[in-house]
């Protein structure tokens, strides 16, 4: 018993063990900070990669903010009982679809539509957006319903006696309670995105030369990616071998940060119920 | 008045993007509906694929069922061990809270780090690609998950149970396995089914560790490469150019799509019948 | 008579009924009294299928403390918010019959239920202020219906607080989160709250039942006190504060009024035998 519940602990070791044993010789300021990544002249730096990471996963949850927010609030506070029974358990089904099936559905529809109609090869950051929002639409709704169906209802009956409109007692009662869980939301959504592979890989297009995006039409390659795009003719023991493990340290780290903001997010709001 | 009018114009903003954003979700499941269903046929479903694009998926659809098969036999049992250790036997102390910690961080590993880890540890090191360094891989995406869903569903067998067969005079293991696991077989059922929906679309980890999804073969042993669905929609769209490619990664996408939503609805359909019973 | 014209609500008109007491002739003490705020006539209400209310109708007075009466589950609770309509944010809610607020039948579809609601108060069975400052909770009324004009805000607020009697207790830490209010404190803002909005009528929903016996104390006392500007309604299941603070008392049984009368009367004198029974406490 005590050695199963003891072998998440192993694992997660293991794993880390591994990445920087394989990793670590990689990892310097020209890695994290140089713009050149070329394998055949054993130049490795990721930063057009990082940068372009952070720029799709943040484009991405923004988008999810617009939309799922307000489906959020939909689906908690205006939507009729059978609607929301409808719904909340099609979102909550999303929430796992595979994602090789939404990135060959961007694949398919998004990338053409984008090349026909803005120009450009149609794999690019606007699809990569698209295709991430989607992806981290299902928990955003899913996880802010949660939060603002938390709210004690007291608070609505309160404010609702005193005359106020549905909508006045969302903006001033229930999202200013819900915002931490809304928040955590955003952020888990985020680590979502950021370490999100398949589905961004097919949109973004991956040039071979990553360069730092000046167009949301531009071809980029994120983190995850460029693993995937490599991995396969690496050279074991070879210093790119090293490198792809060394941006595989850069993704846990980055994604390690996000999440312990979000496990922040909602144990601020915790402790202020 | 003015509050009123704006109250109708939010509302009906609302509805709208609510009902939209279900719309585009919805429409992305059927639009793989609509253009996968025209290849799906039994030869298709049961036959090898032969010259990368033509031929059936019979070796993929078995694939992916070995690999969270493997998957399953992995993680289940750890996962429920480390259930009860954490809902039963252990007081709130360090090691718990250490052990919750790590359960947490394993669950936010992004899956193609464990698919490295895959590619390290159990390919270049110990396997090969193959079978078992996949459904391993595998297994260690959806630990973290087996473990809370046991300890949830341990937790919520009331206690009443258990002092009932402990006053009887049976022993804390008796009634472990005898009332409490026995209870909870069905949340822990749900639960698993939930962790198996996420594993067999996965296909970073199995990308980097079971093979490259075209093998026309079904594996002889647990160490051979293995085909499976989504590595092998994943090379036909990335690597195909014909229309008969894509065809067919339609079909198999409309295949993952369907063993996903059958996994899920059976365990939305359980926990809905568990509900009810506890009524 | 002056002070009920005080009323400025663009929704009801002015005119007042003026109607005979129906319980007897000889009631003379208070000639405001002889008006009824609220009437209700064949109140009916259902949740889905669940017939909660039967066929109500009574005339609550202006100015007097109405206690509702009755063991728990008779649809006490439901009947009041029938009177600010609160019971049709819950979904399944179906209603038929009048109630009347100063000769205007609240339940008619040209009714803006926002304003009606701002008109009639109401204070929870828990204490529920927001998780708010006290002073942003006092002002939330206020705010949500546009009554702030610069250092009018303060004055409002200060009076509704001085009126729920808690103005002497947090004067000095207006600035404070609510919650760290004592559970009387909490439901005297709650009052306070409920007041700043200016309402005619204030419903309370058995407003001591979270509270001990000195919080319930000043709370009763402030009931008391309310009546002069208000019309109060008070559910309660607690027969000795009935006593204590109502003029009037309505007794409720499953759904149906058993009996109405004045508190007195009915204390000393049951008409009904389930009233008999449930006041000298052989159930409840």
């Amino acid at each position: 018993m005590l050695f199963s519940a003891t072998s998440s602990i192993l694992i997660v070791f293991f794993i880390i063990a591994f990445m920087l044993s394989e990793g670590w010789s990689a990892i310097n300021l020209d890695f994290i900070f140089g713009l050149i990544w070329h394998p055949k002249t054993n130049e490795f730096g990721i930063l057009p990669i990082i940068v372009s990471t952070v720029i799709v996963g943040v484009g991405a949850v923004f988008i999810a903010l617009v939309i799922g927010i307000p489906c959020a609030i939909f689906l908690a506070e205006f939507a009729p009982n059978w609607v929301r029974n409808i719904i909340k358990p099609s979102v909550e089904m999303l929430v796992g679809v595979p994602s090789i099936v939404l990135g060959f559905f961007g694949l398919m529809l998004i990338v053409p539509f984008i090349r026909d109609n803005l120009g450009g090869r149609g794999e690019c950051i606007l699809a990569g957006w698209i295709i991430l929002s989607i992806m981290t639409l299902p928990h955003v709704i899913s996880i802010s319903e949660d939060a603002i169906r938390a709210v004690p209802n007291s608070y609505r009956e309160a404010s609702l006696t005193l005359g106020a409109t549905k909508w006045q007692t969302v903006r001033n009662i229930t999202l200013p309670n819900a915002k931490s869980g809304i928040l955590a939301s955003l952020i888990l959504g985020m680590g979502n995105a950021v370490g999100e592979t398949m589905a961004v890989y097919m949109v973004i297009g991956n040039p071979n030369i990553p360069w730092i995006p000046t167009s949301i039409l531009d071809s980029v390659r994120v983190l995850t990616s460029t693993i995937v795009m490599e991995y396969g003719y690496v050279a074991w023991g070879s210093q790119h071998q090293h490198a792809l493990f060394a941006i595989g340290v850069v993704l846990f780290v980055l994604v390690a940060i996000i999440n312990l903001m979000a496990r922040y997010a909602i144990k601020r709001g915790m402790i202020e119920r | 008045m003015n509050e009123q009018r704006k109250e109708r114009i939010v509302k009906a903003f609302l509805w709208v993007t609510g009902l939209t954003s279900v719309f585009i979700l919805l429409s992305i499941i059927v639009y793989i509906y609509v253009n996968g269903v025209g290849i799906i046929s039994l030869e298709f479903l049961t036959s090898y694929p032969y010259r990368f694009e033509y031929g059936g998926i019979f070796p993929q659809i078995v694939g992916s069922l070995l690999l969270v098969a493997i998957c399953l036999l992995f993680a289940t049992p750890i996962g429920i061990g480390s259930g009860i250790y954490l809902a039963e036997y252990a007081s709130d102390n360090i090691l718990t809270k250490t052990i919750r910690f790590f359960v947490e961080t394993l669950a936010g590993i992004p899956s193609i780090i464990i698919g490295l880890f895959g590619l390290a540890f159990f390919v270049h090191y110990l396997f090969g690609f193959s079978l078992l360094s996949g459904g391993l891989a595998l297994g260690f995406m959806i630990l973290p998950w087996t473990v809370r869903v046991s300890e949830e569903a341990i937790r919520a067998v009331p206690n009443s149970y258990r002092e009932a067969s402990l006053t009887l005079g049976a022993t804390k293991w008796q009634t472990m396995w005898n009332v409490v696991l026995r209870s909870a077989t069905p949340s822990i059922i749900t639960g698993i089914l939930l962790g198996l929906g996420k594993a067999i679309g996965e296909t970073a980890i199995i990308l980097l560790t079971a093979g490259s999804g075209l093998e026309a073969f079904l594996p002889i042993s647990i160490f051979d490469a293995v085909g499976s669905l989504p590595v092998y929609i994943f090379m036909l769209a990335t690597q195909g150019h014909t229309s008969a490619a894509f065809d067919r990664a339609f079909g198999a996408s409309l295949v993952l799509v369907t063993m996903f939503l059958i996994i899920n609805l059976g365990a939305l359909l359980l926990r809905n019948y568990l509900v009810r019973r506890q009524r | 008579m002056t002070d009920l014209s005080r009323s400025e609500g663009r929704i009801f008109s002015d005119q007042y009924r003026t109607v005979q007491l129906s319980e007897s002739k000889t009631v003379k003490d208070d000639v405001r009294m002889v008006k009824d705020k609220i009437d209700v006539r064949n109140l009916n209400l259902w949740f889905t299928d669940r017939h909660i209310l039967q066929d109500l109708s009574l005339s609550i007075k202006s100015n007097s403390v109405t206690a509702i009466m009755g063991p728990s589950g008779c649809g006490k609770t439901t009947f009041i918010r029938a009177i600010n309509r609160m019971n049709e944010i819950i979904e399944g809610c179906r209603t038929t019959g009048e109630v009347f607020l100063d000769g205007v039948n609240i339940y008619d579809e040209k009714i803006n239920v926002f304003e009606l609601r701002k008109k009639v108060g109401m204070v929870h069975q828990k204490p529920n202020p927001f998780p708010k400052s006290i002073f942003d909770n006092a002002a939330y009324g206020l705010r949500i219906h546009n009554m702030v004009n610069g250092k009018k805000l303060e004055k409002d607020v200060e009076q509704a607080l001085r009126e729920a009697a808690l103005w002497d207790e947090v004067n000095d830490r207006l600035k404070e989160s609510a919650l760290r209010l004592s559970g009387g404190q909490q439901q005297r803002l709650c009052i306070a709250r409920a007041l700043a909005v200016k309402p005619e009528v204030i419903l309370f929903d058995e407003p001591c039942s979270a509270l001990d016996p000195t919080a319930t104390a000043k709370i009763e006392g402030l009931i008391q006190r309310l009546k002069e500007n208000y019309t109060v309604v008070i559910v309660t299941h607690n027969l000795q504060q009935a006593a204590r603070v109502s003029d009037f008392v309505a007794f409720l049984y499953l759904g149906r009024l058993i009996e109405y009368g004045r508190t007195k009367d009915m204390f000393i004198n049951p008409k009904n035998e389930l009233t008999e029974r449930y006041i000298t406490g052989k159930f409840g």
